[in-house]
């Protein structure tokens, strides 16, 4: 039992997990812990990061030895733990998808990353051509930014060769509307935003077409191609189509050929791997 | 109520009084009576609690609609309101009365309670608040000291309290039991109902039930035996408790393979429902440990995936119904089991995770019907007695294949309602579809047991979310209303006409109860976990949800 002045003191504060950084792995390269990490993986890593940690087109593939934002297990441990601001790596238990994990287990996960890792394949891709595409006749820049250059109506992609596995950032390239990107995360809504396609036909007769920034059930925030945001409420609109094929053209080959889109991933990862 | 006898009994007491001892004073005499005259009707005022919650009172809350005693509303199960005064013709101008900040973060699933003016819900992190109801100014803040170390599965979330006599009781992520005193907030007892370390906790709303506290415990994700506990109310003294897995030498402990009993699972995390007239509380079970791995527990599996009718006085099973035998999709069976009449006949009713609306006979536990109300692709036959069974195709494998409803159910933890005047039984549902995988994994005590992941599957995407209307007498969907994304929120009928939701962008929403028509709406800027209330202080009508880390109380202007 507990004084009223210290239940209310109390009141405010978030119980937060402390993480042990400066600890050392005490499972570092150790078989049975790697296989206790695979089953909590599973369970609470996969269903971003895919079995087997390659990625699951949502999560960056951890097989890859070089990580954008950890290099250290100690690191690792911190990420898990704390979660990455301002991504959807959430900290640890406040998925909602898993359980909370004690720090044994979170050194299991560990241990159990660092056994499937395998070093990159050399990119046989030339950074320079694809950087002249992105800017150039491949227009990507039209509708995407990089390093504050660029478009706004698609996703900001500075990241995004440091936490996409190549597979899926081509399969973006070819086929845009097949996984669309996620946009907005809001922190207590289960699913985040996507790039989906709204066309719609104001009061007074004017046609949008532009990509979904939010919804929900009464009103719409889009973005057209000329970058104009537009708030709209749907019971005032003459209509309202949302469809699940992106703003974005499929780049097939022969828009694009497989040897430019090499290019052009091998420049999207030189930037992750900064 | 105040009769004017008494008060001028009690001014000609006190002028008597005060006469003697100020003779020869008048002027300060009539001072003295002024301010006490103030103060006694200032008093009378802002008198909100003024009697105490009794077993008879949660027996008829019908008679006392500006109330919301239990976790539902009533022992039925209905969370269903009779009060009008908000109703489909006005509901287009609600407005925001007041907001209630927490300062909690994650999900918010709490279901407020109403007694005579206060208001006393749950946050995260087992906190529990009281507040003056028509303001929502806080009376008193308390908040469980948790171990560092508690690992609750599925956020550190409460569902609510039960209230009975001068005490609230809340369960707690350590699974502790306590009571708390309804005007303070001070601790009356607190008793440790099992060992959060192999990974028990409570999230439930507790129900009380003559001088009973029952409580279901969670914790299916980390291989417990789960049970049913009563505790006595002014005690805290443990009544009797109902293994929801039985034992060596009890009914339907041959439904398991070998030891598997042991870490069966079967837990206890929603509130269930009362019948006074055959005295059994019904309650329903969640699923078997590990969850997506049947190897190694063959079997039916019992009380898993169950609705028990237990005597309320011993906790004895009178009957059971399980919903999804030898589960291995997550597929709790835990939602509110709704007591609805029609003409003779007393039913049961449940829209379960599995993806079917099931009715029973509640006298007897008889099967009625079984009806999907959502995307199903994992039984397409029914047995002897009507159940729905799983098809060949139902198992997961270890590389994983795709089964509708995924493992977040077509229905959850999301409090449905029905409304006596509809006769519809209104539900939040989803079409989703998840690959199931499996795997062989060991049981450590208090590690997470779940034998597999689940994933997302393509096949589905968009998921869609909904407010379904159904009608129980047919299981046929009279209306359907879809959300922008699945929502999580429950929802509250009224006798105004009308049906309240939330949704997952933050909005809380008033239907037509009749068609679904959303008829009005405000964005509360946070998604919704927490099932809608209604009350009245001073004869204005209001409605009540959480959303995001505040809860929201709205009104007529």
């Amino acid at each position: 039992m507990f004084l009223a002045g210290l239940i209310s003191a109390s009141w405010l504060m978030l119980s937060a997990t402390v993480a042990h950084a400066d600890d050392r792995n005490p499972f570092a390269g150790d078989a049975k812990a790697a296989k206790a990490g695979e089953y909590e993986f599973r369970i609470n890593c996969a269903l971003c990061h895919g079995l087997g940690a390659h990625g699951g087109g949502r999560g960056p593939d951890l097989t890859r030895a070089q990580k954008k934002h950890v290099h250290s297990d100690e690191e690792m441990f911190q990420v898990i733990s704390n979660g990455i601001p301002g991504t959807v790596m959430p900290a640890n238990g406040t998925n909602g998808q898993g359980v909370g994990m004690t720090d044994e287990e979170i050194w299991q996960i560990i241990t159990y990353i660092r056994s499937v890792e395998v070093k990159a394949a050399k990119s046989t891709g030339d950074a320079a051509h694809g950087k002249q595409l992105f800017y150039g006749d491949a227009n990507c820049s039209l509708c995407h930014m990089i390093d504050g250059k660029g478009g706004r109506v698609g996703p900001e992609l500075t990241g995004v060769g440091g936490s996409r596995t190549p597979e899926a950032i081509i399969d973006s390239v070819r086929n845009p509307s097949r996984r669309l990107a996620w946009g907005l995360t809001e922190p207590t809504k289960e699913f985040p935003q996507e790039y989906e396609t709204i066309t719609v036909v104001t009061a007074d007769g004017k046609e949008i077409k532009g990509v979904a920034l939010n919804e929900d059930n009464f009103t719409v925030q889009i973005m057209d191609t000329s970058e104009q945001i537009y708030s709209l409420e749907k019971d005032k609109l003459r209509s309202f189509e949302k469809s699940r094929d992106s703003i974005m053209p499929a780049y097939n080959k022969s828009l694009l050929s497989d040897k430019d889109v090499e290019d052009i991933l091998a420049y999207l990862t030189s930037l992750g791997a900064k | 109520m105040r009769s004017p006898g008494f008060e001028m009994t009690f001014e000609a007491a006190v002028k008597s009084l005060y006469r003697r001892a100020y003779a020869g004073n008048p002027r300060t005499l009539r001072r003295i009576l002024f301010r006490l005259r103030l103060t006694w009707l200032f008093g009378l005022c802002a008198v909100l609690a003024h009697s105490q919650v009794t077993f008879e009172r949660l027996l008829n809350s019908g008679k006392e609609p500006q109330n919301w005693l239990t976790y539902s509303g009533d022992y039925a199960g209905r969370r269903f309101s009779l009060l009008d005064q908000i109703n489909a013709a006005n509901a287009h101008s609600l407005t925001a009365k007041w907001v209630f900040q927490t300062a909690a973060t994650g999900k918010l699933e709490t279901t407020p309670l109403v007694a005579d003016g206060i208001l006393y819900a749950t946050a995260q992190d087992d906190r529990a608040f009281a507040l003056d109801a028509r303001t929502g100014r806080p009376i008193w803040l308390y908040q469980h000291q948790l171990p560092g170390d508690i690992r609750p599965c599925c956020g550190r979330v409460n569902r609510g309290l039960a209230i009975l006599g001068d005490k609230v009781f809340l369960g707690t992520l350590d699974a502790h039991v306590i009571a708390l005193d309804t005007k303070t907030g001070s601790v009356i007892w607190e008793v440790v109902a099992a060992d959060y370390r192999v990974g028990y906790s409570f999230t439930v709303a507790p129900l009380a039930v003559k001088n009973l506290v029952v409580i279901g415990v969670s914790g299916g994700e980390y291989g417990v035996r789960g049970f049913i506990d009563a505790y006595d109310a002014t005690t805290g003294a443990r009544k009797w408790r109902f293994n929801t897995v039985p034992g060596p030498g009890e009914a339907g402990h041959e439904t398991w393979e070998g030891d598997s009993w042991k870490v069966g699972g079967a837990p206890a995390w929603n509130t269930g429902t009362y019948d006074a007239a055959t005295n059994q509380i019904f309650w329903p079970t969640g699923n078997p440990s590990p969850s997506n791995r049947g190897a190694g527990r063959a079997g039916d599996n019992l009380y898993s995936n169950t609705l028990l009718a237990l005597d309320a006085d011993a906790g004895k099973m009178n009957w059971f119904f399980q919903f999804t035998k030898h589960d291995e999709h997550d597929w709790d069976a835990t939602q509110v089991p709704v007591m609805i009449d029609a003409g003779d006949k007393h039913l049961i009713a449940q829209a379960n995770r599995n993806g079917f609306f099931y009715v029973l006979d509640r006298t007897t536990g008889k099967l009625i019907s079984a009806s999907a109300y959502g995307k199903t692709t994992w039984s397409d036959s029914k047995d002897a007695e009507g159940r729905p069974v799983a098809n060949s195709e139902a198992s997961p494998t270890l590389a994983g294949h795709t089964i509708c409803p995924g493992a977040l159910g077509t229905t959850n933890f999301m409090a449905p309602t029905y409304d006596p005047q509809t006769s519809l039984f209104y539900v939040t549902a989803r079409d989703q579809c998840d690959i199931f995988s499996t795997a062989p994994q060991p049981y450590e005590p208090g590690h997470a047991y779940y034998g597999s992941a689940y994933f997302p599957s393509d096949e589905a995407e968009p998921y869609r979310g909904f407010l379904k209307a159904i009608d129980p007498t047919t299981g046929k969907i009279k209306w359907t209303f879809e959300h922008t994304s699945p929502t999580w929120s429950g929802v509250l009928s009224t006798a105004g006409g009308l049906v309240f939701s939330g949704d997952a962008e933050g909005n809380f929403i008033a239907h037509d109860a009749a068609t679904g028509k959303p008829l009005w709406h405000f964005q509360m800027g946070g998604a919704v976990y927490a099932a809608p209330i209604a009350f009245a202080v001073d004869g204005k009508e209001y409605v009540a949800i959480a959303a995001g880390s505040a809860v929201y109380a709205f009104g007529l202007p």
